[in-house]
């Protein structure tokens, strides 16, 4: 049974230079306690995405078309109170920077409390108190009873996002969205909260939507990996084929751009050419064919035709090249 | 917390010393002889010499500071025998021109000039932050725009004028208002009450055009700070998240602000209170002014240092309850 079921989700943003279409027909499926990574670069729409399945994203003109069906409901046709009682409770979110997270006014107990207290107003604070002090407990932050009444600025930036963890799960929500949970951390503290993630993830049960660009953290922890690019989702598929056989140029070349461990050492590190496209004037056809290698091959159809998500092989991609193409475009050569 | 009201009231002290030091000392320099001023045009120089040395003014300026900072403690008495005029503690020196202890002079201003100064403040406040706000949720729309020509005209008019026009239209056009005289709030509190309507609101409208802008301006940022988009999608109500996290936080820096601007106004409104008739301490500075009554407006400028110092200080303190980041420990 799916859980999250997004179909043809688009996000378009009225700007004074013109509109900026972040998300362009994005359509994918959540299973209950599966994790699904969106991966890209920067502007490539993935976080516009995940604040769409809560509505989060703000702005003076900021246009919405598709639907993000909850367990049948969509949550883009909802009331704004129906919409708040699924912030939270149902689907729940950790935000990247847990420095700015976090409201600097208020002790960490009080704002883990209140997370809880917000759907369940019966809860007295006496409950709260507990509440608050086992989801700390919960998150590994020592000595909980004492830290309880401290307030953000008195933590770490890792004690941090382990707080926003818990304000995120405190109230055991069916599905977590993770927008680029350790991009702000210091390496040595990525891990322990992915770590923390997926242990959190074992306990409650819950789905998780991991947003990011790093493709190590995509590995560690998902399953299912989903490339986007300009708006677009442009590979899907788990996480082994996708880092095995990965079927879109632009996947192969954001694999490619990642240097590993076992690489040979004066190896050049090789990079995509061109930069991510403007939102506001896309290319025509295919949003990746002026960076594509393969983009000639095909007579002139990636830059007239956009390119729609099909099936090939074990995954999706979206790409003019014949099946068999995409397939071998590796050799199954790639060396990880 | 303790430790920090103690140093914050300490050093809060050696800057009045030093204000007052400095307010005697620019004042001392002036060119008008105090001792002249004493006596009419056609003084005899005999007079003049013996006020002189009676006011103490024949003395090197160090020992007069000395004397006058004794008199605020111990109170001071100025001539001989007989002829002597005695002001008692606090004495902030004696008014020639008035015949009277400034201290006295200052006291009974004083409440006129906090009635005027409590009552513009509350109004301002609630117009200031209130439009400011409804300005900030309803940004773009008829709401922010009255309110921010509001704020445009408000910066941009001067006090003299609101308050002349302010007179001609509620006083002499439409007779709502009888003409401003003062009366204490003791003595009758509706006219107390009535003969500070126009004032307050003068005063408000022009500190309230700022305040506009600045909650507005606050409030917009608050709100796309990350930690409200959390408040969000924790599923917070729309009113207890404008409440609790953009308000609160927005509202800090305006506080600190309104605080001084309150200190401000405590010195004295010299054109609303010359304009409104208004026995204030803005009345009293403006006439020792116009008189060269030295005295007198060295005791105003410090007693208005010591509004302002003592608001500083209160601010200070405030604001590490406001703003646990500044919480010292």
């Amino acid at each position: 049974m799916t859980l999250l079921s997004v179909r043809d989700l688009r996000v378009t943003f009225g700007t004074a230079d013109g509109d900026v279409h972040a998300v362009k027909g994005v359509s994918f499926d959540v299973s209950p306690g599966e994790t699904v990574a969106i991966v890209g670069e920067s502007g490539s729409g993935k976080s516009v995405t995940a604040n769409s399945l809560l509505r989060l994203n703000f702005g003076a003109d900021v246009r919405t078309s598709g639907q993000v069906l909850l367990e049948g409901r969509d949550i883009l046709a909802m009331s704004d109170e129906e919409v708040r009682h699924v912030r939270g409770r149902e689907v729940a979110m950790i935000f990247q920077d847990p420095l700015t997270a976090l409201n600097p006014f208020y002790s960490v107990g009080r704002q883990i409390g209140e997370a809880y207290a917000v759907h369940h107003p019966e809860a007295s604070k006496k409950e709260l108190r507990e509440i608050a002090l086992d989801s700390l407990h919960k998150v590994g932050i020592p000595e909980p009873g004492k830290r309880i009444d401290q307030h953000p600025h008195e933590f770490s930036g890792g004690m941090r996002q382990r707080i926003v963890i818990a304000i995120a799960l405190v109230n055991s929500p069916k599905i977590l969205i993770a927008d680029e949970p350790t991009t702000a951390l210091d390496v040595t503290v990525q891990a322990q909260i992915l770590e923390l993630i997926a242990a959190m993830q074992a306990e409650h049960g819950s789905a998780v939507i991991l947003i990011t660009h790093d493709l190590g953290v995509v590995a560690e922890i998902t399953e299912r990996v989903m490339v986007m690019y300009a708006g677009r989702v442009v590979e899907s598929a788990a996480v082994a084929d996708a880092f095995v056989t990965p079927t879109h140029p632009y996947t192969r070349g954001l694999l490619k751009s990642v240097k590993s461990l076992d690489s040979v050492r004066h190896e050049r590190l090789e990079s995509i050419p061109g930069i991510p496209p403007s939102l506001i004037n896309l290319p025509s056809g295919c949003p990746f064919h002026p960076r594509c290698a393969h983009a000639d091959s095909l007579a002139g159809r990636c830059s007239t035709e956009v390119p729609e998500l099909r099936r090939v092989g074990p995954g999706s991609s979206a790409c003019h090249l014949p099946d068999e193409r995409l397939l071998n475009l590796l050799g199954g050569a790639h060396e990880r | 917390m303790i430790f920090f009201v103690l140093r914050r009231s300490f050093f809060a002290i050696v800057l009045l010393l030093i204000v007052s030091a400095f307010t005697f000392v620019i004042f001392s320099a002036l060119p008008s002889d105090p001792a002249a001023l004493t006596c009419g045009k056609n003084c005899r120089p005999e007079v003049i010499e013996s006020n002189r040395e009676r006011l103490g003014y024949d003395r090197p300026l160090v020992e007069q500071y000395g004397a006058y900072m004794k008199g605020i403690f111990a109170g001071r008495t100025y001539g001989e025998e007989g002829s002597s005029i005695h002001c008692s503690a606090p004495s902030l020196g004696y008014s020639y021109d008035r015949h009277e202890c400034v201290t006295t002079l200052i006291a009974s201003t004083l409440p006129v000039t906090a009635s005027i100064a409590l009552g513009a403040f509350v109004l301002w406040m609630v117009i200031g932050v209130g439009l400011g706000t409804l300005a900030a949720l309803k940004r773009g729309r008829w709401q922010d725009r009255v309110a921010t020509a509001f704020s445009v005209i408000g910066v941009s008019l001067p006090t003299f004028f609101l308050g002349l026009i302010f007179i001609m239209v509620f006083v002499i056009w439409t007779g709502l208002l009888p003409f401003p005289r003062y009366t204490g709030l003791t003595e009758n509190p509706v006219e107390w009450f009535m003969s500070l309507l126009l004032p307050w609101f003068v005063l408000a409208i022009i500190s309230a055009a700022t305040y506009v802008r600045m909650t507005r301006n606050g409030i917009l940022e608050v709100m796309n700070e990350e930690f409200v988009r959390l408040g969000i999608a924790k599923g917070l109500p729309r009113r207890r998240l404008i409440v609790t996290y953009v308000l609160r936080a927005a509202l800090v820096p305006i506080v600190t602000i309104a605080g001084l601007d309150f200190a401000f106004l405590l010195g004295g409104a010299l054109v609303t209170e010359s304009i409104f008739n208004l026995p204030g301490l803005g009345k009293l500075t403006l006439a020792a002014v116009i008189n060269s009554d030295l005295p007198i407006l060295v005791a105003t400028t410090m007693v208005s240092a010591v509004f302002i110092v003592v608001a500083n200080t209160v601010v200070d303190i405030l604001y590490g309850y406001l703003d646990p980041r500044v919480r010292v420990k």
